[in-house]
């Protein structure tokens, strides 16, 4: 015990340790953190991403604080609606007809232009359908009819999808409504905005109700993805996933590559023998192709693979360097002592030999955990990623498919791409300052 | 590669080689190396028959099988014109029948052991069966054609970064251990954790600079398309297309490796005889060469080794990012196409590029290992 606190104290004079130290704090935080705040099944919904989960998100937005960085702001999604209590309403009764105008004020001070405007309808009549007018009012004061329908219980209307409007505004209805229209390029006019509609009921307790939403091209910390998808859940909850996988894979694999290590040793003969040729078949034995196979042909269970790549990774190369110093703890005289007062062959393995090798182990260990942390976002990069789980790699995987890079949405793959990036140098800063301090023949090298 | 295993990697193997033989030092390095590749063979073929085993656990090889006969049987009958001319049913029983028949022949109801074994031989010979969505170029839906094609575009790729990496990680390791403590010895040792991330992941941020950002290299895939017509404008599209993948394995690699590497020549820059070279005042180019490359030069090739074994593994990721046409991509296809023979036979040729890896490498050992040329190996390794 005194020896971990001494090197412990020894590891906080390397300021990369240090650094490294506070980020494997922050993570398990963050991890901690979104265990608590989004429970499993909660996070499993989400990322599903069913009908009505993601509905007021733009599609691939970049991450809202790109603003801060650009000289032209984005826009950012504005939801109003009716019942919420966000856009004005009146009501004025005429005869036989009820004439609702309801007033959506939108503040728009950005550059860009939306990606859609969208307008949900709801409501209720017994034979009439309420009928719909919508006029759109820009800062400098023109107002563009929009056009008029009618509308059934539920019924949405997708401007980019109004041919008539996109005749008459000359181009794509998100763009013409914000677009200088003295300008050849077209380019947004910032301002307060505003959309009236006006809607007739011909019965006496029919209502309508509105939802506005006007999806704009950045969307919250993360930004979004194709599918609509909050990227915050994936970044939050791949943070517990990654470090689980991690660091269960390096302890698994160093633990048992350990103590199979001394009990080759220790019993010698055909065993070391076995261990050595099992070591040898290993080495030719393509481990990722061997769990791509795995992955497509029994199942992508996040634990499944965690086995298999433990199972794979045991007789590793590790193998042979603690073959090596076995070899020669084997011959020291305290181990002849303790077999000089008759303990066995299991009590010499775990209490004499093993603790030997700790000091080796966690450098070893430690520097191990970002190679698995790699593994798994490989596996999910490849597809192969837990299909439930929302993951780092799984992000990645979604970008590339949908050619995030080509298309310019870059915040999506360099967001995972980052947090992976730190998380390798944070556990690699540590584990070679142990290396460090347990190897000493390496200090002044 | 960590810097504990490149530290204390040992020469992989006791040099079993008797010192009565007066061969010539030639003859040993070729013993050495057949003794070497007979061993590997043996260790190639339990690993293929593992491979073999994990796919047949739900019965993926033999339902290859079964498709591959049915294939067969159906083209026989389909050139027949005798069986052409029979009803629609008649024909399938007929075919059901020789399918069953061709099945009890190629003894795909002798019990798992029998067969796991006339698997491997299948595997091993590269008789692999029929893809069952994919195609080669030229149209064939044999595994092995469609390996096999892909096979070249994969060994020019990991070829040339193996041989960069080795020749850039050495001279660098050099350099520094030469100027031990300077600024750059300093800059690659706080490098040397950056080796954590996988060359595919070096591969995405230099994709996003040079491709996307820049727009001054292609993004990915081995040529342009078309292709160029004339050999030396091939050659040139090949190499425009290869400036990022290589990069990006090198990144990866270089600083760990060339931190190690320079750790080993500093421990061996310290040895008595280097101090007695210094004393007889022989110039510092030939104590490198002759007093301090030398003797490292087994363990870096072990170093090496596992680096390259790493290297291959990434493939199928690192070609899949970089829209590479070899073998890797193909198994990441075939995993879209569930197509479970090639997976099975992508599996397959990668152990044997495994093997072949560790067998060249083995070989180079045996050239660099003074113990093998003068068969004093029994002794000392």
């Amino acid at each position: 015990m005194n020896t971990l606190k001494r090197s412990f104290k020894e590891l906080l004079q390397y300021p990369s340790a240090i650094a490294g130290l506070v980020i494997i704090f922050i993570l398990v935080a963050v991890a901690a953190y979104a265990l608590i705040s989004i429970p499993y099944q909660e996070a499993i919904t989400l990322w599903r991403a069913g009908v009505g989960v993601w509905d007021e998100n733009p599609r691939t937005a970049a991450p809202a604080w790109i603003n801060f960085f650009r000289a032209n702001d984005l826009p950012e999604t504005v939801v109003l609606s009716t019942t919420e209590g966000t856009a004005l309403a009146t009501v004025e009764e005429t005869s036989g007809m009820t004439k609702h105008t309801i007033l959506f004020n939108i503040d728009y001070p950005y550059d860009g232009f939306p990606q859609e405007l969208v307008l949900y309808f709801s409501s209720t009549f017994v034979e009439k359908q309420p009928h719909i007018g919508m006029t759109w009012i820009t800062p400098d004061g023109r107002e563009i009819n929009m056009g008029s329908l009618a509308i059934g219980a539920s019924e949405s209307y997708y401007a980019s999808q109004d041919a008539r409007l996109q005749r008459k505004l000359g181009m794509v209805p998100q763009q013409g409504l914000f677009a200088n229209p003295e300008l050849d390029t077209p380019v947004a006019v910032e301002g307060a905005y505003q959309l009236k509609v006006e809607a007739f009921t011909f019965e006496p307790d029919s209502t309508v109700d509105i939802k506005m939403v006007l999806f704009g091209q950045v969307h919250g910390i993360a930004g979004t993805d194709h599918q609509r998808r909050d990227l915050m859940i994936a970044l939050l909850w791949g943070t517990p996933i990654m470090l689980a996988f991690g660091l269960l894979a390096a302890l698994g694999t160093t633990l048992t590559t350990m103590i199979i290590a001394a009990i080759g040793t220790w019993y010698g003969g055909w065993v070391d023998g076995i261990i050595q040729r099992i070591t040898e078949v290993n080495l030719v034995l393509p481990f990722l192709s061997i769990l791509i196979m795995i992955g497509t042909f029994y199942s992508t269970n996040i634990w499944l693979m965690l086995g298999m790549t433990i199972l794979l990774s045991i007789f590793g190369a590790a193998i042979k360097n603690y073959r090596s110093i076995f070899l020669q703890v084997k011959e020291s005289p305290y181990v002849e002592a303790a077999r000089a007062y008759g303990a066995n062959d299991w009590r010499i393995i775990i209490r004499y030999l093993v603790p030997r090798i700790i000091p080796l182990i966690i450098p070893a260990l430690v520097t191990l955990i970002p190679s698995y942390v790699f593994l798994e976002a490989s596996l999910a990069v490849l597809g192969l990623g837990d299909p439930t789980l929302p993951t780092w790699g799984k992000i990645i995987n979604d970008a590339q498919a949908n050619g995030a890079l080509f298309n310019g949405y870059y915040y999506w793959v360099l967001e995972p791409a980052v947090l992976l990036m730190i998380t390798g140098l944070a556990f690699s800063l540590v584990g070679f300052a142990l290396n460090r301090i347990f190897n000493p023949r390496l200090r002044s090298l | 590669m960590t810097e504990t295993d490149a530290a204390m990697v040992e020469p992989s193997e006791k040099v079993k080689i008797s010192t009565k033989s007066t061969g010539s030092a030639v003859a040993r390095v070729l013993k050495y190396s057949a003794v070497k590749l007979a061993l590997l063979f043996l260790t190639v073929v339990v690993g293929v028959y593992l491979t073999v085993l994990i796919a047949n656990m739900g019965g993926y090889v033999d339902r290859i099988r079964r498709a591959q006969i049915r294939e067969g049987v159906a083209l026989s009958m389909r050139g027949d014109r005798q069986f052409t001319l029979l009803p629609e049913e008649e024909r399938e029983a007929v075919m059901n029948e020789m399918i069953a028949i061709e099945e009890e022949r190629l003894g795909l109801n002798d019990p798992f052991i029998i067969r796991s074994f006339r698997y491997l031989g299948h595997a091993l010979t590269l008789d692999l069966g029929f893809a069952e969505q994919m195609t080669s170029d030229s149209g064939s839906k044999q595994v092995r054609l469609i390996i096999l094609e892909r096979l070249p575009s994969t060994l020019v790729l990991f070829g040339t970064t193996n041989l960069f990496l080795f020749i850039l990680a050495i001279t660098i390791a050099l350099y520094l251990s030469r100027r031990y403590g300077s600024f750059f010895d300093r800059v690659v040792v706080a490098l040397a954790p950056t080796s954590a991330a996988p060359g595919w992941f070096y591969g995405i941020f230099l994709i996003l600079i040079f491709a996307a950002a820049l727009k001054v290299l292609p993004f990915g895939g081995m040529v342009d398309a078309p292709p160029p017509e004339s050999k030396v404008g091939y050659a040139l599209s090949l190499l425009e297309h290869m400036i990022l993948p290589v990069t990006a394995i090198i990144m990866s690699s270089i600083f760990s490796s060339a931190f190690s590497w320079r750790t080993f020549f500093l421990i061996y820059s310290s040895e008595d005889y280097v101090e007695m070279a210094k004393a007889k005042g022989l110039t510092s180019q030939a104590i490198e060469r002759r007093y301090v490359l030398r003797p490292t030069l087994p363990p870096i090739i072990t170093s090496f080794a596992f680096l390259l074994i790493g290297l291959w593994g990434g493939a199928p990721i690192f070609e899949t990012v970089f829209n590479w046409p070899g073998l890797g991509r193909a198994t990441f296809q075939a995993i879209g196409f569930y197509d479970t023979p090639v997976i099975v036979g992508t599996t397959i040729i990668f152990s044997y590029l495994l093997a072949i890896t560790v067998f060249l490498l083995e070989f180079i050992y045996a050239l660099v290992d003074p113990r093998v040329k003068i068969g004093d190996g029994e002794s000392k390794a």
